[in-house]
């Protein structure tokens, strides 16, 4: 049994070495997959967009989603392409440092379903500056909780738009920066209609689609590798080590994150964006105002968890299974590297039928999480910046979602932009990043104002510019900016490619283990140093709200 | 526990008319139910908080600082390691169960109840 998987494997390494690495499987079936999946969901995005009418409808889908949908669509939000072939990828590359990334982002759930999903929905409208709101009425507040959010929201952005590019010059054969750049802009173009056209009805059914056909590819793929290793996990984990020049240790942590104690803290700060950040992530937050009340909140949580965890258990699956038969010299000679892997190994298993299927999954996935950042952050700067600020809670509700519709279109050609020029850099990482600067800006302001009494509207502000500008300042002078000598030889890893520019003086890749703590003291700070007192009422108000729901704003169905 | 309270405190529809909405949660907050209901949700929130925080935060400074421990093999190419990571997902699986069949039990119940109160109260 044994000895003939290894020769199995041993066919499967030769072959490899034969195929070419520039592009593989054939483009033509990829494309008519890929626009099999456009038509399907332009269809949905135009048929919601008959339902369409008011503010609410936007923004919140007319809070007429159930749990379950709910659920599925915060997942396809948050499965993004960073999650399928970033963390397949890197488990591929380096084994178990690869997993701890998964770790983080299912743990981080646990924080939204105890403490905020409910609350949240009880106590906001549309964004997660709600709440702040609520509890602070200050309108200073509400422009930065609005300011944090754009800054993830983009941040967010740039990274799917960065993976598109490579992504699909890997699976259409579209080779040449030029070819990258029209791929992005036709990225762009289609989610500024899922957008416009779908507001957030059509924009969820999308999400709905693509978690589905997402977790069913990678549970057939997975479900394959089990297959070809006769259902023996340990047989999996020696035939995958076996085929590393890592040897054995690809199944223990410590290859990306074990170098020395720099990079040991790198990996906890890392650790402690990812369990904190999803939390405060605010494409995510928005979601939670898709359902009629708290309970349908709590239950689309649940749902994500399920969906998030039991995905990610098949990418561990999926990344060992592409270290095993691909191999990590192809994965890394692929155009997209590590984010190469996933569709690699979907073509090593199932020829060219299931690599379109998984290519047009990932692309899909793009394209859905794209659309997704969008609209919150249209509806970010409509509600929180022209309404709340600009017009002072005063706005006309058509007003407002037309200045959202605009913003969308803004948004599209910033990322637009962006993508076409942070194309190479790792997908993952900068997701990490994005995490880092949520769970700084954003998550401790949202649970001072939902738990502690004592909290003014300084200390908000003093927490969310804290940790938004102690998160970004820390990266622009980590080695992620400069500095960063390739291991490799020659060009730098870092942005900054000349080794020879190096301000770096924050030795960690992520700001987390210091942006965080600074952004919950500075909440506290802020508050105990205010001259001004809390408003009891106000404190008794978001209290009573969150935990029964009394005057909540309420769906169609509650 | 708050024997001492009274029942204007624990009834929120005795508030004084004329002070506004806001008051009326004041006394909402104060009144026996809901510190009950405040109590209840963070006996279980709480404890579980720290519990998966201290449970994660111990699974990272182990893979950070004693990686030789995750190597121990437990059956084949099996390690506590890939253990230990999956025990990660069934403790957010058992969190969720867990939280879901408690809510419902013991607070949704609870909240029901003071929301159709202040409910009914408003409409008067």
């Amino acid at each position: 049994m044994t000895a003939q998987q290894a020769t199995q494997a041993t066919q499967v390494a030769q072959a490899t070495h034969t195929l070419a690495a520039a592009t593989v499987g054939t483009p033509e079936v990829n494309l008519l997959i890929f626009a099999f999946f456009i038509i399907v969901t332009l269809v949905i995005a135009v048929r919601a967009a008959g339902t369409n009418r008011t503010t609410t409808d936007y923004y919140a889908g007319g809070r007429a989603f159930t749990g379950p949908q709910n659920g599925i669509a915060i997942g396809g939000d948050y499965l993004s392409a960073a999650s399928f072939l970033g963390i397949a990828g890197l488990i591929a590359l380096y084994g178990y440092d690869g997993f701890l990334y998964s770790i983080g982002f299912l743990v981080g759930w646990l924080l939204v379903l105890l403490l905020i999903a409910g609350p949240l929905r009880n106590t906001g409208r549309y964004t997660a500056a709600d709440v702040l709101d609520f509890r602070l009425k200050a309108v200073p507040v509400r422009a930065a909780a609005a300011v944090s959010t754009l800054t993830v929201s983009l941040f967010y952005l740039l990274a799917q738009m960065a993976g598109a590019g490579g992504l699909v010059s890997l699976l259409l054969g579209v080779n040449g920066s030029v070819g990258q750049d029209i791929t992005v802009v036709i990225v762009g173009l289609l989610m500024i209609f899922y957008v416009l056209v779908g507001g957030m009805k059509g924009t969820t059914w999308v999400q709905i689609v693509k978690a589905t056909i997402l977790t069913v590819g990678a549970a057939v793929t997975a479900f394959w590798v089990l297959a070809r290793s006769g259902f023996n996990i340990s047989a999996l984990l020696h035939h995958a080590a076996a085929s590393s020049p890592a040897g054995n240790a690809v199944l223990g942590p410590g290859l990306i994150y074990g170098a020395n104690t720099v990079s040991k803290f790198d990996f906890i700060s890392l650790a402690i964006a990812l369990v904190l950040g999803t939390a405060g992530l605010p494409h995510v937050l928005m979601r939670l105002y898709t359902v009629p009340d708290a309970r349908e909140a709590r239950r689309s949580v649940i749902w994500t968890v399920w969906l998030v965890g039991l995905f990610y258990l098949f990418t561990l699956v999926l990344g060992y299974g592409a270290m095993w038969l691909v191999g990590g010299k192809q994965i890394l000679a692929a155009p997209g590297r590590a984010n190469a892997a996933v569709p690699l190994l979907a073509f090593k298993l199932g020829g060219t039928l299931l690599l379109g299927i998984v290519a047009a999954v990932a692309f899909a996935t793009i394209l859905a999480v794209v659309a997704g950042l969008t609209i919150t952050a249209s509806a970010s700067f409509a509600h929180d910046v022209y309404a709340g600020v600009l017009r002072r809670g005063e706005a006309d509700p058509d007003d407002e979602v037309r200045v959202a519709r605009t913003t969308a279109v803004v948004i599209g050609a910033v990322a637009v932009i962006g993508g076409i020029f942070a194309k190479d850099i790792d997908v993952a990482f900068l997701v990490g990043l994005a995490f880092a600067v949520a769970a700084s800006a954003n998550l401790p302001s949202i649970l001072y104002s939902l738990f502690w009494p004592r909290f003014t509207a300084r200390g908000a502000l003093w927490s969310i510019y804290g940790g938004l500008i102690s998160s970004v300042v820390l990266i622009i002078f980590s080695p992620v900016v400069s500095g960063q000598v390739s291991p490799a030889g020659g060009a730098g890893a870092s942005l900054i490619s000349d080794p020879h520019i190096n301000f770096a003086f924050f030795p960690l890749d992520n700001p987390g283990i210091v942006s965080i703590p600074l952004a919950f003291f500075l909440g506290w700070l802020g508050t105990v140093t205010d001259r001004r007192t809390a408003d009891p009422a106000r404190f008794a108000r978001i209290q009573v709200r969150a935990l029964t729901g009394i005057g909540a704003e309420h769906g169609s169905r509650g | 526990m708050s024997l001492t309270q009274s029942d204007a405190q624990s009834d929120p529809t005795r508030t004084q008319p004329g002070r506004g909405s806001v008051s009326g949660y004041e006394a909402v907050h104060i009144s026996r139910e809901f510190r009950t209901l405040r109590r209840r949700f963070g006996s279980f929130v709480v404890p579980a908080t720290v519990l998966f925080l201290s449970w994660y935060f111990l699974y990272v400074i182990i893979a950070a600082f004693a990686p030789g421990f995750m190597r121990l093999h437990v059956l084949g190419e099996v390690n506590v390691g890939l253990c230990f990571g999956v025990l990660q997902f069934v403790s957010a699986f058992v969190i969720t169960v867990a939280y879901r069949r408690w809510a419902r039990r013991n607070l949704d119940p609870l909240s029901d109840r003071l929301r159709q109160r202040l409910e009914a109260r408003r409409r008067r």
